[in-house]
Parts: C-alpha cells; sequence; structure tokens
C-alpha cells in the first residue's frame, strides 16, 4: 500500500514536470539577453521591451482581444436565448435534433470548420479580414454556450416561473428576474469558455483571416515558421500571467455564485 | 396555447444561426467535392481520393491518432487515477488543466526549441555520450507534442467518471478476495469507460485533422487529413479536392462517434466539459 502510494506520487510528479516544463522553458528564455533558446547569456528585458515597441504586434494584440469579448459577448447572447428556446421545446424529438446539430460544431475538427466557413464566407461575398474572423468565432462559440447554460436551465423548476406568472409578473421580468438570474453561473461558464476558445483558436481563424488582418495564434504561427525569436517567449510569459489571471477570475466568479452563503460571511 | 408560440420565438436567432453555420458549411463542402480544379461537374475528386496516394496518406493519418490516442491514454489513464486519491483533488486537476489554456501555438513552438540541435535535450544527450540526434521533424517529435497536447483532454473525462464511481464497490470487490488488478480490470475500468470514450473521442479526431503541428514540429510533411486539406484549401487552391477530403474527413468523424457514442447522452455532455 505504502510503495504504491510512493509510486503514485512520482508518476503525478513526472507529469506535472512534463506538462509545465515547456511553458517554464519559454518564459526562462525571454529573459535571456542573447536571441537563442539554449543558452543564457544574461538576465535582460529587451524582449519584454521589444513586445511593447512594436506596434504592429500591439495592434495584433488588441484585435485579438477584441475579437474574443465581442465573439464571447454575442455568443453568449444568442446561445442563452437558444438555451431557453430548446429548454421550452416540447417535441422531444426535434429537440434532440438541435441537440445533436449543437453538437456537431463541437466535435467537428477546426480543420473542417474553417475550410467549409471560407467556402461560405467566399459564396457570400463577405471580405476576409475582421468581420469573417469574428463570425466565425461567434459560430464555434455559441455552441459552447449552449451546452454549459442548458443543464442550469434544466435544473430549474417550472414553477419558479409560474409562480412569477402568477404574482403578476410580465413575461419580460419572467426572462430578466427568475431565469436568467437563476442560470447565471452557466451564462458565466459559457461567456468565459467562449473567450478562451476565442483567444487560443489558431485553426479556424488561420483559413478564414485574410492578408490585411491577423490575431495573436496566426501570428506566432508565421513567426515560429520563420525560426526562433525571443519576443514570442516574451509575449509566452505575458500571456501565460493573462491566463491565470483568466483561470483565477473564472474559479472566483463560478465559486461565488455557487455559494452565495459564504460571501456573506467577511473574512 | 398562446404560451407556446410565444416561447418559440426563442428559437429564432439561435435555429436561424444553426441553419447558417452548421447546415450550410456542410451543404458546401459536399457541392464543392463535385466540381473539378476548373469547376465543372465531376466524380474525379473521388476518383483521385481512391488512388494511392490519398489512400496511404488516410493510413498513415488514422496511424498516426491511433499511436496518439493509445500514448495518451496510456498517460492519462493512471494521472487520472491517482489524481482521484490525492487529498485536494479538485485543486490538482485544475493544476492539469491550466497547461491546456495556454495558447496551443505558444506550447508547440517551445518544443521547436527543446528539441533544437542546440536544444536542452540534445544538450542532456551530449553530456550522456549519445551525441547530437535530430530530434525535430521526426515522427517522435511529432508523436510526442501531439500526446503532450492532448494529455488534459484525455484525463479530464477519465477523472469525471472515476470521482463518479461508488468507492464501496472497490472495497466489496476485495472483501471477495479479488487482486488489486482483478478489481481493476473486472470492476474499475468497466465503470469508468465512458470516461475512455469520450476522451478517445476528444483525442482521436482532432489528431487525425492536425496541420498545425505537422507543419511545425514534423515538417512540412503531409501526414494527416487535416494537413491535406489545409495544402488542398491553402496552397494548392484546389478547393474541390480539399472538400472531398473533408467529407471522407467528416464521414470518418461520424463513425467515430457512433463507436465511441454512449446511451446515456446528457452524461457525455455533462463529461466533455466540466
Amino acid at each position: 500500500m505504502n510503495r504504491s502510494s510512493k509510486l503514485s506520487k512520482v508518476y503525478l510528479a513526472l507529469v506535472f514536470i512534463i506538462l509545465y516544463t515547456p511553458i517554464f522553458y519559454l518564459i526562462f528564455y525571454s529573459f535571456n539577453s542573447g536571441g537563442t533558446m539554449s543558452s543564457f547569456k544574461s538576465f535582460s528585458l529587451e524582449h519584454y521591451k521589444a513586445v511593447f515597441a512594436d506596434t504592429r504586434l500591439i495592434m495584433i494584440l488588441i484585435n485579438t482581444i477584441i475579437i474574443a469579448l465581442l465573439s464571447a459577448l454575442i455568443s453568449t447572447a444568442i446561445g442563452v436565448i437558444g438555451a431557453i428556446g430548446i429548454v421550452y421545446l416540447k417535441n422531444r424529438k426535434s429537440r434532440n435534433a438541435l441537440l445533436s446539430l449543437n453538437n456537431v460544431l463541437i466535435v467537428s475538427p477546426d480543420v473542417i470548420i474553417g475550410a467549409s466557413f471560407l467556402i461560405l464566407f467566399t459564396m457570400v461575398g463577405v471580405k476576409l479580414g475582421f468581420a469573417s474572423v469574428l463570425i466565425s468565432h461567434i459560430a464555434f462559440s455559441v455552441p459552447i454556450v449552449v451546452i454549459m447554460v442548458l443543464p442550469k436551465l434544466q435544473e430549474m423548476s417550472s414553477t419558479l416561473i409560474d409562480a412569477a406568472l402568477d404574482l403578476g409578473a410580465s413575461k419580460r421580468e419572467v426572462l430578466s428576474r427568475v431565469i436568467i438570474p437563476y442560470i447565471k453561473p452557466g451564462i458565466f461558464a459559457g461567456f468565459f469558455l467562449a473567450l478562451t476558445y476565442s483567444l487560443d483558436d489558431f485553426a479556424v481563424t488561420f483559413f478564414v483571416t485574410g492578408n490585411g488582418f491577423t490575431t495573436l495564434s496566426v501570428e506566432i504561427y508565421s513567426m515560429a515558421r520563420a525560426g526562433i525569436t525571443l519576443t514570442i517567449n516574451a509575449l509566452s510569459g505575458l500571456l501565460f500571467i493573462v491566463t491565470l489571471l483568466l483561470v483565477l477570475g473564472y474559479y472566483f466568479v463560478t465559486n461565488r455564485t455557487k455559494n452565495p452563503l459564504r460571501t456573506g460571511v467577511p473574512k | 396555447m398562446q404560451n407556446n408560440t410565444n416561447r418559440s420565438y426563442y428559437l429564432v436567432p439561435y435555429f436561424g444561426w444553426m441553419m447558417l453555420f452548421v447546415i450550410a458549411p456542410l451543404v458546401l463542402v459536399i457541392y464543392f467535392s463535385l466540381f473539378d480544379l476548373h469547376g465543372n461537374f465531376s466524380f474525379i475528386n473521388y476518383q483521385n481520393f481512391f488512388t494511392s496516394v490519398y489512400l496511404k496518406l488516410t493510413l498513415s493519418s488514422f496511424w498516426y491518432a491511433f499511436l496518439i490516442t493509445a500514448f495518451t491514454l496510456a498517460i492519462a489513464y493512471p494521472t487520472a487515477y491517482w489524481l482521484t486519491k490525492t487529498k485536494h483533488k479538485q485543486l490538482w486537476l485544475l493544476l492539469i488543466i491550466i497547461p491546456s489554456w495556454i495558447n496551443l501555438l505558444l506550447k508547440t513552438y517551445a518544443f521547436i526549441g527543446i528539441f533544437g540541435v542546440k536544444g536542452p535535450l540534445n544538450k542532456l544527450f551530449e553530456s550522456m555520450g549519445i551525441g547530437t540526434q535530430q530530434i525535430l521533424y521526426t515522427d517522435f517529435s511529432f508523436i510526442f507534442v501531439s500526446v503532450y497536447i492532448f494529455i488534459p483532454f484525455m484525463i479530464l473525462p477519465i477523472f469525471n467518471s472515476l470521482d463518479k464511481m461508488n468507492p464501496t464497490l472497490i472495497d466489496a470487490a476485495r472483501d471477495l478476495g479479488s487482486s488489486t488488478w482483478t478489481t481493476f480490470t473486472k470492476v474499475i475500468f468497466p465503470l469508468t469507460i465512458n470516461g475512455v470514450k469520450s476522451g478517445i473521442q476528444a483525442v482521436f479526431i482532432p489528431s487525425l485533422s492536425l496541420f498545425m503541428i505537422t507543419r511545425l514540429i514534423a515538417g512540412n510533411k503531409v501526414i494527416t487529413l487535416g494537413t491535406a486539406i489545409e495544402q488542398q484549401f491553402l496552397v494548392t487552391r484546389n478547393w474541390g479536392m480539399g472538400s472531398t477530403i473533408a467529407v471522407f474527413l467528416i464521414m470518418f468523424m461520424v463513425i467515430i462517434m457512433i463507436l465511441t457514442g454512449q446511451k446515456d447522452k446528457g452524461a457525455l455532455s455533462n463529461e466533455q466539459i466540466k
């Protein structure tokens, strides 16, 4: 028993080391004054300065954030309304059909989504660039929001709505005062997930972005294909901090909404 | 009655969105697969797909996807199992998940440095007296990086199904005299098979369609269906052939989903994303 628990600790430690080594390796060399990822000369912040001095890179960063925020917001709106619609559907067959349609986009490989959207945008005549990237990010985020919101809606008792209606609430009030507050954790989870999917997406964006518009992932790809530049390392250091903050923020928000009692107690 | 018609308005934006971005693209891909390079209707792309070039490509793509999935499962299952035994398991799980939130491109880029000719791994080889090896642009580096990327996605569903399992069942098996190994093969593994299936689904299908990792880590070789699609669409600009490969990839995807499908649909959607 003791031996196996020791073995398990060693194994888990090994997995953790392997998972985190590449990330810390990147960040470590972002402070290298030399230009390579193999020999560390001396500590320097020059690559971070290079990131902030590169206006093109900063523009790309801003574009990426704008796309992520906008697509997360819009897909959350569409997804929440869609999830409410699905729950209200009385017909079991059409509800299941809609749900499997919903799952198609989640399971579909990025390459397929990217390639088929490229055809779609070209046929419809949407210019490849900001609009096409934004629309595709909304498209693949909507099903995720639906998946996150649906369980919350299903566990909500319909008597709550009946009670509100009996007490004279209008339909709009039922939505804004009863349903939305109840499913808030699901909405937050969906929004954060949509945000991270958008920030992380490479393949779909790579297909549907034109010449003039780039997001961070696509830019890193073209930089990495050209070879090693420590600017990417500095970027990864910055992104790692942002990611950590996002994860912490997400857990803070979801845990707070999960335990409303706990927040009432001052610490 | 009036209630019902009102409520179905909720579905309009969502339904329209799904028609436009699920059905329409699917129809367009199938439509485009029926045209040759000059815009004439033909089945030439399908004929081409059944030539040795594309059949070999499909086979190699499946072989790599199989290897990636097998290694990922072999590493992820014990990790998930022992994670459920730790004290603060949710915290540890979060720590396992965090790397998967780091931008995919950055993680892949890190391996260009690690596996490079002057990278730390080669330095280790040299100090051990093996000498410098070409690691980048080999099958090993491709599979290693892919497994690295997919591990958290395999751990998550397996962890969830292990976590849901009733621990008294294991005690019962032990009391009835079964060995640790028998308990695992007869009790634990069958009870967590749904998690394993969702994990396989979450790894195998993306493995077939990788193209970024093949380009950056495996060199410019076209060894997966995803790389072939990217090549046809963005390099040679033969949308017809690209769409044909996409049609087959969609078919493979559906088959895999049926094979790894679960009777309990609700459990699946809950497990995939927690």
